[in-house]
C-alpha cells in the first residue's frame, strides 16, 4: 500500500552531502562519460523549462516598456505602460473585483473546508461518501462548472429560479445582475474549491496526537478546549498553507469568468487576469497586457515570499534550527 | 460503495468525544452526525445530478417555465445534437491527444530530469535546479504573451502542437521525481550499476519500478491540468477543428445558449473522463492533491 509520499523535504540534501562519496569504482572513474549522460538526461527539461518560462519572463518585462500589437514591429515606450494603467479605471476596478473575490472566497473556503474536516472526522458509517461527494466538484473544470452554473442560474430556463419560484421568491438576475455576479461566482468557486480545502484539513487530522487528546481529556478538558489547544494549533502550518496557496488561485481567476460572464455585466466581474487576456489578445496591446501581468505577478511574488517565511518559521519552531 | 481506507482506519481514535452520551452498546446504530453530514453532501451532489437530469430532458421540458426539475423521460436529443452537428468528437479526439502526450512526456522528461539531479553529478547542476525550481512560481499571465510569439514564429498557432510543446514538461514533475528519488536506497542502484548496468538501465529496471506513488502523483496531476485548461487553447487556437473539449464547450454554449439540452450533453462528455478517472484511483487522487498541497 502506498503510504503518503514524504519526498519534498530539502532536509535529506545536508544527509547526501554529508555522506562521503566512494574514491574508488565505476561511480568515480567514468566521471566525464556520466557528465554526458546527466545532461542528455536533462535537456529536454532543461530546453522546454527555460525556452517557455525563463525566456518569456525576461521577454514579458521587454514587452511591459513596449508598445506592442503582436504583428508589427514594437516601439519602446518606457514606463508609459505601467503610467497608464495607474490612471485606467478598468484596470482599477480590476483590481477591486479580483481583491473583493480574493477577500470573500479565501476565508470562507478556508472556514467551511475546516468546519467540514472537522464534522467528517468522525467514526460514522457513510463518511468516505460524504467527502467523496464534497471533494468531486473539485476535478471539474471551471468551464464546465461556468456551463453547468449558467444554465441552472438563467434567469429565464434556470432551475434556480424555479426553486425560488415555487417558494414564492421573485426571480433573481444571478450572472447577468451587476449587485450578483462576483459574489454567484464566489458561490460557484466554494462550489468547487472547499472539497480542496476538507481533503486537506482531514489529512492534517490525522496527525493530531491522540495520546495528547487523550491526555488532554483524562486532565478534565472539554471538547471545546481540546479544539481550541489541541486540534488547531496542530492544524496551523497547514491553515497557513491554505490561505496562501487560496489567495495564489483566487488572484489568478479567469477561465470561469470567461465562460460565465465574459467580465460583465457592466465589468462587474472583470478580474485582474481577465483584463490582461483582453488587452494582449482581444485589443492586440501586448504592452500594456504585459504591463498588467508584470503588476499581478508582483503581487503573487508577496503572496509567495509570505509563505516561505511563514513557512519557514513554523517549520523552524517546530524542528528547532536544523535546516 | 466508494469508501476509504484512510478514514475508515481511524475509527478508533475519536471514538468517544464525538458521539456524546453513551447510548449503551458499543457502537450507535445510527449517529445523528448524518443529519447534518447528508444535506451538506447532497448540496455539493446536486449540481451534478442535475447536470446528468438536464443532459437527458427535452427542449420542451427545459424551456417551459416553471421548468421542470425531473426529466419524463430519457431523450437523447441532446447527445445526438453535440454528437452529430458539433466538433464534440473531434475535440474530445484532441483533449485526449494533447493530455496523454503531456502525460507521457511529463512521466518521460520528469524521470530522466528528476534522476540526474537526483543522482548523478555534473557541472552545473546546482544552478539548473535552482533556476527550474524558482520557474514553479511564475505565474502563468506572465509568460502567456511571450509564449504565444514563440508559437507563432514556430507556425503552431492553430495547431495542437501549440498546446502539447508547453505542456511536455513541468518544474513540478521534475522536482517532485527529484525529491522521490532521493528518499530510494542507493544500495540497490549501486549494485546494479556494479553489474554492469547502464545509467538508464538502472533507471528503468531498479528506480522507476520503486517509484509508482510519484508517477502516479505526476501522471494524474498532469492530466487534470491539461484536460480542464481552457486559458491556452482560448489563446492559442482559433480555428474549431484545433478546439479542446473545453474550449469547444465554452464556445458551444456562447453561441447555442438556448438548447440547454445540447450543452448539458457536451459538458457530460467534457466531465466524465475526469470523473472516471477520479472514481477509479480515488486514493492515488486525493493523495496526490494533498501530498503535493501539504508539502509543496
Amino acid at each position: 500500500m502506498p503510504s503518503l509520499p514524504t519526498p519534498i523535504t530539502i532536509a535529506d540534501r545536508a544527509k547526501e552531502r554529508s555522506t562521503p562519496r566512494r574514491p574508488t569504482g565505476p561511480w568515480y572513474s567514468q566521471r566525464r562519460q556520466e557528465a554526458t549522460t546527466a545532461w542528455a538526461f536533462i535537456s529536454p527539461a532543461v530546453l522546454i523549462i527555460i525556452g517557455l518560462s525563463v525566456v518569456p519572463v525576461v521577454w514579458s518585462l521587454l514587452l511591459s516598456f513596449q508598445a506592442d500589437d503582436l504583428v508589427t514591429p514594437s516601439v519602446w515606450v518606457g514606463l508609459d505602460n505601467y503610467r497608464a494603467l495607474a490612471e485606467d479605471p478598468n484596470f482599477g476596478q480590476a483590481v477591486r473585483n479580483t481583491l473583493l473575490y480574493t477577500a470573500m472566497y479565501v476565508p470562507l473556503s478556508i472556514g467551511l473546508g475546516l468546519g467540514l474536516a472537522l464534522a467528517l472526522n468522525r467514526p460514522v458509517k457513510l463518511v468516505g461518501l460524504y467527502r467523496t461527494l464534497i471533494f468531486v466538484p473539485f476535478v471539474i473544470s471551471p468551464t464546465a462548472q461556468g456551463t453547468l452554473f449558467s444554465f441552472i442560474l438563467d434567469p429565464e430556463f434556470g432551475a434556480a429560479n424555479s426553486v425560488l419560484h415555487s417558494l414564492g421568491v421573485s426571480p433573481q438576475g444571478f450572472l447577468t445582475d451587476p449587485a450578483q455576479a462576483l459574489l454567484v461566482l464566489v458561490g460557484i468557486t466554494l462550489w468547487s474549491g472547499t472539497g480542496f480545502c476538507v481533503v486537506v484539513y482531514l489529512a492534517a487530522l490525522q496527525d493530531v496526537s491522540p495520546s495528547l487528546i487523550e491526555a488532554a481529556r483524562l486532565d478534565g478538558a472539554g471538547r471545546v478546549r481540546l479544539l481550541r489547544h489541541i486540534t488547531l494549533p496542530t492544524l496551523a502550518p497547514v491553515s497557513v498553507f491554505l490561505v496562501l496557496w487560496q489567495t495564489i488561485n483566487a488572484l489568478q481567476v479567469f477561465d470561469l469568468v470567461y465562460v460565465t460572464t465574459k467580465g460583465g455585466p457592466l465589468g462587474a466581474t472583470t478580474v485582474i487576469v481577465y483584463f490582461i487576456w483582453e488587452q494582449a489578445f482581444k485589443n492586440f496591446s501586448a504592452g500594456y497586457g504585459a504591463a498588467a501581468a508584470y503588476v499581478l505577478a508582483l503581487a503573487l511574488l508577496v503572496v509567495g515570499v509570505g509563505l516561505r517565511v511563514v513557512r519557514g518559521r513554523e517549520r523552524r519552531r517546530l524542528e528547532g534550527a536544523t535546516s | 460503495m466508494i469508501t476509504t481506507a484512510g478514514v475508515s482506519q481511524r475509527t478508533h481514535r475519536q471514538a468517544a468525544p464525538a458521539s456524546g452520551p453513551r447510548r449503551g452498546g458499543i457502537r450507535p446504530p445510527f449517529s445523528a452526525w448524518h443529519l447534518l453530514l447528508a444535506p451538506l453532501a447532497l448540496i455539493f451532489a446536486i449540481p451534478l445530478i442535475w447536470l446528468l437530469l438536464s443532459s437527458v430532458m427535452s427542449d420542451a421540458e427545459i424551456n417551459r417555465f416553471p421548468p421542470a426539475l425531473w426529466p419524463s423521460g430519457i431523450d437523447l436529443g441532446g447527445y445526438q445534437y453535440v454528437l452529430n452537428n458539433a466538433g464534440f468528437p473531434r475535440w474530445f479526439a484532441n483533449s485526449l491527444i494533447v493530455s496523454v502526450t503531456a502525460v507521457v512526456a511529463n512521466l518521460v522528461f520528469g524521470a530522466l530530469g528528476g534522476y540526474a539531479f537526483a543522482r548523478m553529478r555534473f557541472a552545473g547542476s546546482r544552478v539548473l535546479l535552482v533556476l527550474i525550481l524558482a520557474t514553479m512560481v511564475i505565474p502563468f499571465q506572465l509568460t502567456m504573451i511571450p509564449t504565444f510569439l514563440v508559437m507563432k514564429r514556430l507556425g503552431l498557432i492553430d495547431t495542437l502542437g501549440a498546446l502539447i510543446i508547453p505542456s511536455l514538461v513541468t518544474p513540478f514533475a521534475v522536482f517532485l521525481l527529484r525529491q522521490f528519488f532521493l528518499s530510494l536506497p542507493r544500495e540497490l542502484e549501486e549494485a546494479a550499476w556494479i553489474d554492469g548496468c547502464s545509467r538508464l538501465r538502472v533507471l528503468v529496471r531498479v528506480v522507476l519500478p520503486l517509484s509508482r506513488p510519484a508517477l502516479s502523483t505526476v501522471a494524474v496531476l498532469t492530466f487534470l491540468a491539461t484536460w480542464n485548461d481552457l486559458t491556452w487553447p482560448l489563446i492559442a487556437i482559433n480555428h474549431d477543428t484545433q478546439y479542446t473539449l473545453q474550449l469547444g464547450l465554452a464556445t458551444f454554449q456562447g453561441r447555442h445558449h438556448t438548447k440547454w439540452a445540447a450543452v448539458m450533453a457536451g459538458n457530460v462528455i467534457t466531465v466524465v473522463p475526469v470523473l472516471l478517472a477520479f472514481l477509479g484511483a480515488q486514493k492515488a487522487f486525493i493523495q496526490s492533491i494533498t501530498s503535493s498541497g501539504l508539502k509543496g
